[in-house]
């Protein structure tokens, strides 16, 4: 059956990330939470030296430090105004410590590509489901808060002033970012997560005129990146996460040359 | 029984105490406004009341289950954040689309459904800000500076449907201004604020309260008789009238704003 071989396993894992990455990625954008996002996926390198030094499952360590990370970086702050740089140090501490620590164990340097850019031809059918376990949380959680972190993100007195709590909300984001980082490392690795939560809805704007349908385009151009970055790969034997990656920034470019070309006319 | 309460309230942020020892009570139905000179603490006390700031002395209640329609000042919203002025109006509670385009009519925005909110102008936005406050069914309306931005017909026309809002629905309504004059004769009440309450009551004795006058100077009082009088024909007059009216006002409010930096340097 199809959807035994690698590439299906492949393609149904890029999916999955691309479904919960678009709605999330899209209140990073417009909460300004990219270097946020880049921080908590720069912990999963610490995560898995840790999970490696302890001998636990990856995953259950790359979630456990993704989250002590993205809960540090939240209670600094988020609209990066001053902790801009705050947040550039703690990301790429995180990502170099990570390596450092990494290298104490023998064997595992053949790896580290793996981790740093993804393996998603060797997903497994248990990485697979864990996946979209993560994923359909996210996607959960975030349906679930929609409108509350909607109202947050436009205006944080609109917020309390409906009863909303948006430090609530925050932890919900906070929380979704540690589970996509700890499902994406698989698929794109712990370099480019940012960049798929980012690039699509960044590529969704032009086509959108409300939140909901800027999820939903982002959501699929994001699964269009997935299946063309993977279809690329497998021509021209290019690695598969950066080819995904390099497909949604293709589709950015046309999305947004496209708006201007609008414009023009 | 008031709607909320403060008892003797202090909110310090950043190590500067931005108001202290207020105490305020608004009940359902009344109009009271919040005057006090730029950095006053107005803000701050409204931020305070809905729930965002949280006090550093003293005491707020709410009454259970209060509903709050905010309006702020200004939005500012991030410009990769696609909004329509009708999926505004559904946050955070969704409504009917017969709904929305029945608080637009009522505000004066009839038509403006499916723009985007970045394409509005300023009055339109603030129309926009206040249908959204309607739809909540607000037992309190707040509004910070509303007027913020519009021409003095557009703000006598703003305050006008507040007046009709206040009518209609029985909300209270508290707002918060530094444009003294216009705001002082729509109110059932005027709070005169310079980090504490330095006056109270009702608009003649505020207006005529030396406190007052300290912070304002003397100026205004002419202002508010001036106001009344552009009010009480605009309904009866034909256009041009009340237009030729709103003229003389603008003047003297400019000359309100011109005894402002004087008054500062007293305090």
């Amino acid at each position: 059956m199809i959807l035994d071989g690698f590439l299906a396993r492949a393609a149904l894992a890029g999916l999955g990330v691309a479904l919960a990455a678009a709605p999330l990625g899209c209140f990073v954008v417009w909460r300004r939470m990219a270097y946020f996002g880049e921080a908590t996926a720069h912990a999963a390198v610490l995560g898995i030296a840790l999970a490696l030094a302890l001998q636990t499952s990856v995953i259950a360590g790359v979630l456990g430090v993704s989250l002590a990370m993205a809960l540090t970086v939240s209670s600094v702050g988020e609209r990066g105004i001053a902790i801009d740089s705050l947040l550039g140090v703690l990301a790429h501490s995180a990502l170099a410590l990570g390596l450092v620590a990494v290298s104490f164990q023998s064997g595992v340097r053949l790896d580290l590509m793996a981790y740093l850019f993804g393996d998603i031809l060797a997903v497994s059918q248990t990485d697979l489901a864990t996946i979209w376990i993560g994923s359909a949380l996210v996607v959960a959680l975030i349906f679930w808060r929609w409108s509350g972190l909607l109202t947050a993100t436009l205006n944080r007195d609109l917020a309390y002033a409906s009863g909303l709590d948006p430090a609530r909300e925050k932890m919900i984001l906070t929380l979704c970012l540690a589970l996509v980082v700890a499902v994406a490392i698989k698929v794109v690795g712990a370099l480019l997560i940012t960049a798929m939560l980012i690039i699509p809805p960044a590529a969704a704007t032009p086509l959108s005129r409300t939140p909901e349908a800027m999820a939903m385009v982002a959501a699929a151009l994001g699964s269009i990146a997935v299946l063309a970055g993977l279809w690329a790969s497998y021509v021209y034997d290019t690695p598969a996460g950066p080819s995904i990656v390099s497909a949604s920034a293709l589709l950015f470019a046309l999305t947004h040359l496209g708006a201007a070309f609008a414009r023009q006319r | 029984m008031s709607l909320i309460s403060a008892r003797a309230l202090s909110v310090t942020h950043a190590g500067h105490t931005a108001i202290w020892d207020v105490d305020f009570e608004i009940s359902r139905g009344e109009i009271v406004t919040v005057v006090g000179p730029n950095g006053s603490g107005k803000t701050t006390l409204l931020r305070a009341l809905i729930g965002a700031l949280r006090p550093s002395g003293g005491t707020i209640k709410r009454q259970a289950g209060l509903k709050i329609g905010y309006v702020p000042q200004k939005l500012a919203i991030d410009p990769t954040l696609p909004m329509t002025v009708a999926r505004f109006l559904g946050l955070p509670h969704r409504h009917p689309s017969e709904k929305i385009k029945a608080a637009l009519e009522q505000v004066g925005a009839a038509g403006l459904a499916a723009r985007p909110l970045a394409d509005l102008s300023g009055g339109q936005f603030q129309r926009a800000l206040l249908a959204r406050a309607l739809l909540e069914n607000p037992d309190l309306l707040v509004l910070d500076e509303p007027t913020t931005g519009l021409d003095q017909p557009g703000s006598a026309a703003l305050y006008r449907l507040i007046e009709d809002i206040r009518k209609e629905y029985g909300c209270a309504v508290l707002m918060v201004s530094h444009e003294l004059h216009v705001v002082m004769s729509a109110s059932d009440r005027v709070i005169c604020l310079n980090g504490h309450v330095c006056c109270h009551g009702a608009p003649d004795i505020v207006a005529s309260a030396p406190e007052y006058r300290a912070l304002f100077g003397s100026g205004t009082g002419g202002a508010l008789a001036l106001y009344r009088h552009d009010h009480d024909h605009d309904h009866d007059h034909d256009h041009s009238h009340g237009h030729g009216h709103g003229h003389s006002h603008g003047h003297d409010h400019s000359h309100a704003k011109a005894d402002h930096p004087q008054t500062e340097v007293q305090n």
